[in-house]
């Protein structure tokens, strides 16, 4: 297990590495750019394509391999909206639910967790650290049939507890993980300091450590929001009733109800379902490349 | 494990005046909030460990959800070895993972070198290859494959530009799960992002000694480069073959839910929910769970073995 430990021991400062010097004439490093923009082209035009579709009328989508819209059509955006069992904005509220719990369930669990497991002394800690970190690698279909069980017996069923609760009981151990090691690049003497002052630990947690983290709780934040938005399992096996569906299966509807004329409208509705997506991503690339580089989360 | 757990040892212990008494009772009351901190944790271990041990129960039982269940011993485990779906779903998914986790390391890492050059425009490149990293599980990415992979689609646009008639990709049993091994390896961002930061850990010198002496490009990429990233090469090869081994949403999505077409595209862990969930064989869905669980631990367990010839620990 010692390999989670080893990426980045500390953020560097400077984008460009010290290799710098060594790189080459300017031939080789205009070809470098030209090969890395053309598979950064080919990478994203699949997204572009989908983007520019949505924006064709249907029949067109096929017919033009260009990104460029020949026929503007912005009514795929209006149909797709209606056409569904609810309006497109009823799943993304019901998304936008599950998710901003995810998230706050996430956050609290997992901070609790990593201080307790991060820095502080009990009986025990290294075994349940233990059993944590073998929790990582834990497929999740083990645990299925039982929870399924347990939640139709709880009658969660057509519910989002299924799909938030659990998060608010620290079963992301990633997110714990990722915390502990946070938590522990940060000074020790900040705990002695805030003891001699009177602190007890939870005001040390949450006066001390916790305004410290925010980088961590941030990543935490924006990955939850990824996987708990995408999150199509959960949803699929727990929600039955169509009124509550979140975007993901909404979206999985439209390809039931399949048909050349439905292409442009699902493809807009596919957008709108991305769309939050990239925005998160544009906002918090920090967080998330910091993120990944020191947990090796996806 | 050693180095994770290895960490502030006596948090607890500074000197306070008034010297043990007062020392042990902070301990206890270290102790007690120790567990208050971990409580929520605790309550969803209870949400880990029970259903570990029921799924563990229900393997060897014929439970469908509806009556109490029975003990069958190994009759699902035969019945799995005889279960030509199952088989398939196995093949599926080991070509899947075998195919595309290689060529995504191995596209990650390359990217990563090139990147690692010392480019302006790094972070620039750098979000552009890992923002479908994100995308890869979500549902309109893959109904969006469904249709560039389509008989009309982009791909087969593309292609006959240079004259050739592309395949009928979604609905060819051959060319099915290609597709998806494609959506797989174009997620190579995450790897890639891993591979960059520990990139960036390999000091300068080392180069630079190696250049005054003479070695050429190639010979440092293979004498320093690649034994200081190994733990890291390793790393990602773990997380990717546990990730592949689980994949779900793209067989399903792409296959309406069928595993189709001829389960060409039926995932392990489709197989299992289907056997679960639309034929409630709850009892056999549960031995493939702790089959697949099987499958990781020994595959984890080999590459760890290996690793003993292949990754090099600084320390």
């Amino acid at each position: 297990m010692a390999l989670l430990e080893l990426p980045l021991k500390k953020k560097q400062k400077k984008e460009t590495p010290a290799e710098d010097v060594l790189t080459g004439t300017t031939g080789t490093r205009f070809s470098r750019h030209l090969i890395l923009c053309l598979v950064g082209l080919v990478m994203l035009y699949p997204l572009m394509w989908l983007i520019s579709s949505s924006f064709k009328p249907s029949n067109d989508i096929f017919r033009q391999l260009g990104l460029w819209p020949e026929n503007w059509d912005f009514s795929n955006y209006a149909q797709g909206w209606t056409v569904l069992n609810q309006p497109f904005h009823v799943y993304l509220i019901n998304s936008i639910i599950v998710v901003v719990f995810s998230i706050v369930g996430n956050i609290f669990s997992c901070s609790l967790a990593a201080y307790a497991f991060a820095r502080m002394e009990f009986t025990g800690r290294k075994l349940f650290f233990a059993l944590m970190l073998g929790t990582l690698m834990l497929p999740g279909h083990v645990l299925l049939v039982p929870q399924y069980i347990i939640f139709s017996q709880l009658g969660w069923l057509d519910t989002y507890l299924p799909l938030i609760v659990p998060h608010f009981m620290g079963t992301h151990a990633f997110f714990i993980f990722l915390m502990v090691q946070f938590m522990k690049a940060l000074p020790k003497e900040l705990d002695d300091a805030a003891q001699i002052d009177g602190c007890g630990p939870f005001r040390t947690f949450l006066r001390v450590i916790l305004p410290l983290c925010v980088p961590a709780m941030a990543t935490t934040a924006i990955f939850t929001f990824i996987s708990s938005w995408n999150e199509f399992f959960g949803p699929l096996l727990y929600i039955q009733n169509q009124d509550l569906y979140t975007v993901p299966l909404a979206l999985r509807a439209f390809m039931d109800s399949e048909g050349q004329s439905m292409w442009g409208p699902m493809f807009a509705m596919s957008v709108v379902s991305i769309a939050p997506i990239i925005g998160f991503f544009i906002a918090g690339q920090k967080y998330l490349i910091n993120g990944i580089a020191t947990t090796g989360l996806k | 494990m050693s180095v994770l757990t290895k960490q502030t040892r006596g948090a607890a212990t500074l000197a306070v005046p008034g010297g043990k008494p007062r020392r042990a009772r902070l301990k206890r009351k270290n102790q007690r909030s120790g567990y208050l901190f971990l409580l929520p944790w605790f309550i969803g271990m209870l949400f880990t460990i029970i259903p570990f041990f029921a799924s563990l129960y229900l393997a060897f039982t014929d439970y469908n959800l509806f009556t109490e269940p029975n003990f069958v011993g190994l009759a699902n485990f035969q019945a799995m070895f005889e279960d030509p779906r199952l088989l398939q779903s196995l093949k599926v998914t080991f070509i899947y993972t075998f195919v595309s986790v290689p060529i995504s390391l191995a596209a990650a890492l390359l990217i990563a070198l090139v990147l690692n050059r010392g480019l302006q425009a790094l972070p620039i490149y750098r979000s552009v290859y890992y923002l479908p990293s994100l995308l890869g599980g979500s549902v309109a990415i893959v109904m969006l494959w469904r249709y560039i992979f389509g008989n009309d689609g982009i791909v087969n646009g593309f292609l006959g530009l240079l004259g050739i008639q592309g395949p009928a990709w979604v609905t060819d049993p051959q060319f099915a799960l290609s597709t998806l091994i494609v959506l797989n390896v174009w997620t190579f961002g995450s790897p890639m992002v891993i591979f960059l930061a520990g990139l960036r850990q390999v000091p300068a010198m080392y180069y630079e000694a190696a250049s005054i002496d003479g070695a050429s490009r190639w010979r440092q990429f293979r004498s320093i480069t690649l034994p200081l990233i190994s733990p890291i090469i390793f790393f990602n090869l773990i997380m990717q073959l546990i990730g592949s081994f689980q994949t779900f949403t793209q067989g399903y999505v792409m296959s309406g839910g069928t595993g189709g077409p001829a389960d060409s595209t039926l995932f392990y862990n489709l197989y299992l929910y289907q056997k679960g969930f639309t034929e409630f064989e709850m009892g056999y869905a549960s031995a493939m769970a702790w089959l697949l669980l099987m499958i990781i631990a020994i595959f984890t367990a080999i590459n760890f073995i290996a690793s003993k010839f292949w990754v090099f620990y600084d320390n």
